[in-house]
């Protein structure tokens, strides 16, 4: 066979006055880049194979490795990249798709940094959140326009109005769809700890809950998606909400597949399907062509769920999202979750992922709008996703309108993923996107749980510090409050779209 | 020289500093303007010159049905462009130049005239089930929006709105308060730390039978502008002081919640507070907070709001604005400073800080007496009082305040 014209990605240096020859970075790579030869009892490396993770490098004892991007050094292009030169080599190779994983990673995808964020000075005092109260209960779900009351009692008023069901978040963070399958049983239940330990919702993912997880019901929205998979009267009962997932930030417009190699024991069971055979989510639902179908999936749920339950419908963030999320409103989806082009996946073609759809910033924005315009804006709670790196984007978002966040990769990344994207090679060697047993235990679900807890936990702390600084103490009047946001560096119809004022207005 | 009473909608928020007061007889006894003017004057350093305004309830009895306009023009096309609206949409039954004494303290007056007036039943029919409340309202909307130099700045019944550029005590004397007599007077001086002060600017703010003066900073008024949006209020002013009154309007008068409900969503009790509540009013004070988030006021405040039947008074839930209760007979008191309050009233039977969040309201005890059959049909079409003692309120931080119900 003749040599690749793909070259490596990165270079692996070791150092060799630093390397004892352990061979812990041979036992750690699942990509068997490292290899150890005994006879000149030399440990040696095949850099074609990494894909930059980082596990060796950390876990190396004597920091005897450094792993370097290597970019291959073809001829300067700024339009024939280096990148773009071997997807084109590697598709020459194969005829395949190209495969991506986790959020769109191209130079220009986040606007939240052009954003920035209020504070008070004089007219108005900041306030200590370490010395005052400082409110982030969230509540998600269809609020009526007014509260009605009976004043036929003695003891003064009572209530007529009858709240519909509400999920309540001690913090407008949750954790995103990442279905068992795509993450492994130890990532999936540190999510799910965290989620109960902090007082809010981590989201099964299309793949169904096993039934280990039951206990965190009260602590998980279970997404009920083409496929189906695990879908059924027990799975709707234990959990606190059901989302019907129509689509994904990173792939809008196609399904998902779950290799069989993958469908173990136990993911068989959860997801209802047999052992080793391909799980595949079609691109659309094969009940939903129309909004009036959609309407019925949305009762058929309530209906299943006697109206105790939240019912949330996930869509990506595509050109006419704002009226598409007005006909999910109105088809009684009590929360609308918005999954922008930045959002994550453990496996998309690549093309897909960096190409359609768009930044949530817009997608939330012209939601809000429209929902307004309309009236129906307390009908629904809506819930943003797709790419949030931090408490700050947080606050934009929900300023911006949202009433709460969904974050997965940042999740991913507390437990320790390096980004690296390669989720779907299955191979992943911090345990969390694998299913191979000698890999996952490499993820304790206890310190998953309490690294999970703290990133929420700091987060939460910067929230009410910015909150704070605006002289607000209740979320309620930082959701859609746009006075407090002002743009850099956007043009007039950005900022028109985005509903801000540009900075120094 | 730039005309003070020229429209001038801020393009920004408005930022404002200020003192409020304000005076009522719950048996309705009318009292001329001279008291509020001296109570508001007491509060002088509270005010820097850029507004002054009062709001006088039961000052029209002979014209006691009647939506009184009170409209400021800049000039005389103006007038004639707002009569030709006026005179379309409604039955004048009279109109006059508002009386004003002229003052060397009180610069670059508008145009001043008012109108007593009833929507045309013609004009009626083009509504659905909108009442002649509404219709004024739209009407008030229309002029403000549409003629250049044109500012209704007062549409209730009974009551009307004088406002302007200069110190509080100066505008008083100006519009020749000390020959109304009204049962309820609030007042204000204004300090805006933002713009420069044009006439309709300054406080009270007023719609229909509501008057707001208010101190303090929104901050989320961002939120409850969007909020309104939603039930098709237009905030144009971009003053918080309008979001408020039209909240009121909108919780008290279009979703009939009691004023102690109104207040409560605005000014919610921290969860823990609330959790405190016994179990029937927790629900209640739960629901009010989950549903309305939007009307929920956040930032420094303290406000008084006026309407035919009373006067409420209160402030932000963590109380960062200042707001003293007093009480002597059948007069209760509301103002920034206690001073103020002395001043008018010489031995209080009680005074009080009013506890963040916590309402202090004032009620017309027989409003048939004293404003007459049709206003009181139309004061309990517009908002609901409870009976004394039906209300508990959640526990706040703070000195407990004194029943005043």
């Amino acid at each position: 066979m003749s040599k690749r014209l793909v070259q490596a990605e990165f270079n692996v240096e070791r150092d060799p006055e630093r390397c004892i020859q352990c061979q812990v970075c041979v036992r750690q790579c699942s990509n068997q880049v490292h290899a150890y030869d005994a006879e000149s009892d030399q440990v040696t490396c095949d850099e074609a194979s990494c894909v930059g993770c980082q596990r060796c490098a950390t876990l190396c004892p004597t920091n005897a490795l450094t792993i370097k991007k290597a970019p291959p050094e073809f001829a300067p292009d700024n339009n024939w990249t280096s990148d773009v030169i071997q997807n084109i080599y590697r598709q020459a190779e194969t005829g395949g798709v190209l495969l991506s994983a986790m959020g769109n990673d191209t130079a220009k995808v986040s606007w939240w940094d052009n954003i920035l964020l209020n504070a008070s000075q004089v007219t108005n005092p900041s306030i200590d959140p370490l010395r005052e109260p400082m409110e982030l209960t969230t509540f998600l779900g269809a609020k009526p326009n007014a509260v009605e009351l009976n004043f036929d009692d003695q003891g003064g008023p009572s209530l007529a109005t009858k709240l519909a069901p509400q999920l309540v978040l001690s913090t407008p963070i949750m954790f995103s769809a990442m279905s068992y399958g795509a993450i492994s049983y130890n990532a999936f239940e540190s999510l799910a700890r965290a989620a109960g330990q902090y007082g809010t919702f981590a989201n099964s993912g299309e793949g169904g809950l096993h039934k280990d997880f039951w206990p965190h019901g009260p602590n998980m929205i279970v997404q009920v998606a083409s496929g189906r998979f695990g879908v059924d009267i027990d799975y709707l009962k234990v959990a606190a909400a059901v989302e019907i997932k129509i689509g994904q930030g990173a792939k809008p417009g196609i399904g998902g597949h779950l290799p069989g190699e993958k469908v173990d024991e136990r993911i068989s069971q959860t997801r209802m399907i047999p052992v080793g055979s391909d799980a595949i989510s079609p691109a659309p639902h094969h009940d939903i062509y129309s909004i009036e179908d959609l309407r019925q999936l949305i009762y058929s749920l309530k209906e299943a769920t006697r109206y105790q339950k939240p019912i949330s419908v996930k869509i990506a963030a595509v050109h006419n999202v704002a009226a598409i999320a007005s006909g999910i409103v109105r088809a009684g989806a009590d929360i609308v979750a918005i999954d922008g082009y930045k959002g994550g996946t453990g496996a998309a073609p690549t093309m897909i992922r960096n190409n359609v759809g768009i930044p949530i910033e817009f997608a939330l924005a012209a939601v809000d709008d429209r929902l307004r315009q309309e009236g129906i804006r307390n009908q629904a709670s809506v819930v943003a996703c797709g790419g949030f790196r931090s408490s700050a984007d947080v606050v934009k978002a929900i300023a911006l309108g949202a009433d709460a966040v969904y974050i997965g990769t940042a999740a991913l990344v507390a437990l320790g993923c390096h980004l690296c994207q390669k989720c779907y090679t299955g191979k992943c060697n911090w345990g969390i996107a694998t299913q191979d047993p000698y890999l996952t235990r490499r993820l304790n679900p206890e310190i998953g749980a309490r690294r999970l807890v703290n990133l929420l936990r700091g987060w939460s702390h910067e929230i009410k510090e910015m909150m704070g600084g605006m002289g607000i103490n209740a979320i309620e009047s930082l959701r859609g409050n746009r006075e407090h946001l002002r743009g850099v560096g956007l043009s007039d119809r950005e900022l028109s779209i985005l509903g801000i004022k540009a900075a120094g207005e | 020289m730039r005309l003070l009473h020229r429209k001038q909608f801020p393009t920004s928020k408005d930022i404002s500093g200020c003192a409020i007061s304000g005076m009522m007889s719950e048996t309705g006894t009318p009292m001329s303007g001279e008291a509020i003017i001296r109570s508001i004057a007491n509060m002088h350093d509270r005010s820097n010159g850029l507004g002054g305004g009062f709001a006088a309830y039961g000052i029209y009895p002979e014209m006691r049905d009647r939506y009184a306009l009170h409209v400021m023009y800049d000039a005389m096309d103006d007038k004639q462009e707002t009569e030709r609206i006026i005179s379309r949409w409604c039955t004048v039954y009279g109109d006059e130049t508002i009386p004003t004494r002229p003052s060397a303290l009180v610069r670059h007056r508008p145009i001043l005239h008012r109108y007593f007036v009833n929507i045309k039943p013609e004009v009626m029919e083009r509504f659905c089930d909108e009442t002649e409340d509404d219709a004024i309202v739209d009407l008030v909307m229309t002029i403000n929006a549409d003629v250049q130099g044109g500012f209704v700045f007062s549409s209730g019944k009974n009551m009307g709105v004088f406002k302007g550029v200069g110190f509080p005590e100066d505008i008083g004397e100006f519009y020749r308060l000390d020959e109304y007599q009204a049962y309820i007077w609030t007042s204000h001086g204004r300090f805006p730390t933002n713009t420069t002060g044009w006439w309709g600017g300054a406080h009270p703010f007023s719609l229909l039978d509501w008057s707001v003066v208010h101190n303090g900073e929104i901050s989320s008024y961002g939120i409850n502008k969007r909020y309104l949006d939603n039930f098709g209020y237009k905030c144009t002013l971009h003053t918080d002081t309008e979001v408020i009154a039209y909240l009121f309007d909108l919780l008290v008068r279009k979703h009939r919640l009691p004023f102690e409900a109104a207040c409560m969503a605005m000014a919610p009790p921290f969860w823990p507070q609330l959790e405190r509540l016994p179990e029937v009013r927790r629900e209640l004070a739960r629901t009010l907070r989950i549903v309305y988030g939007g009307a929920l006021l956040n930032g420094p405040f303290s406000v008084l709001v006026g309407h035919a039947g009373g006067m409420v008074g209160f402030n932000d839930r963590t109380k960062l604005r200042p707001m003293v209760g007093a009480r002597k007979g059948d007069m209760v008191y509301m103002a920034s400073e206690e001073g103020a309050i002395r001043e008018v009233c010489n031995d209080p039977e009680v005074v009080w800080h009013a506890a963040g969040g916590v309402p202090i309201m004032a009620h017309l005890k027989e409003p048939e007496k004293v404003i007459g059959p049709e206003a009181t049909a139309r004061l309990k079409a517009h908002s609901c009082r409870l009976p004394a003692g039906a209300w508990q309120e959640a526990p706040r931080a703070g000195r407990a305040a004194a029943s005043v119900q």
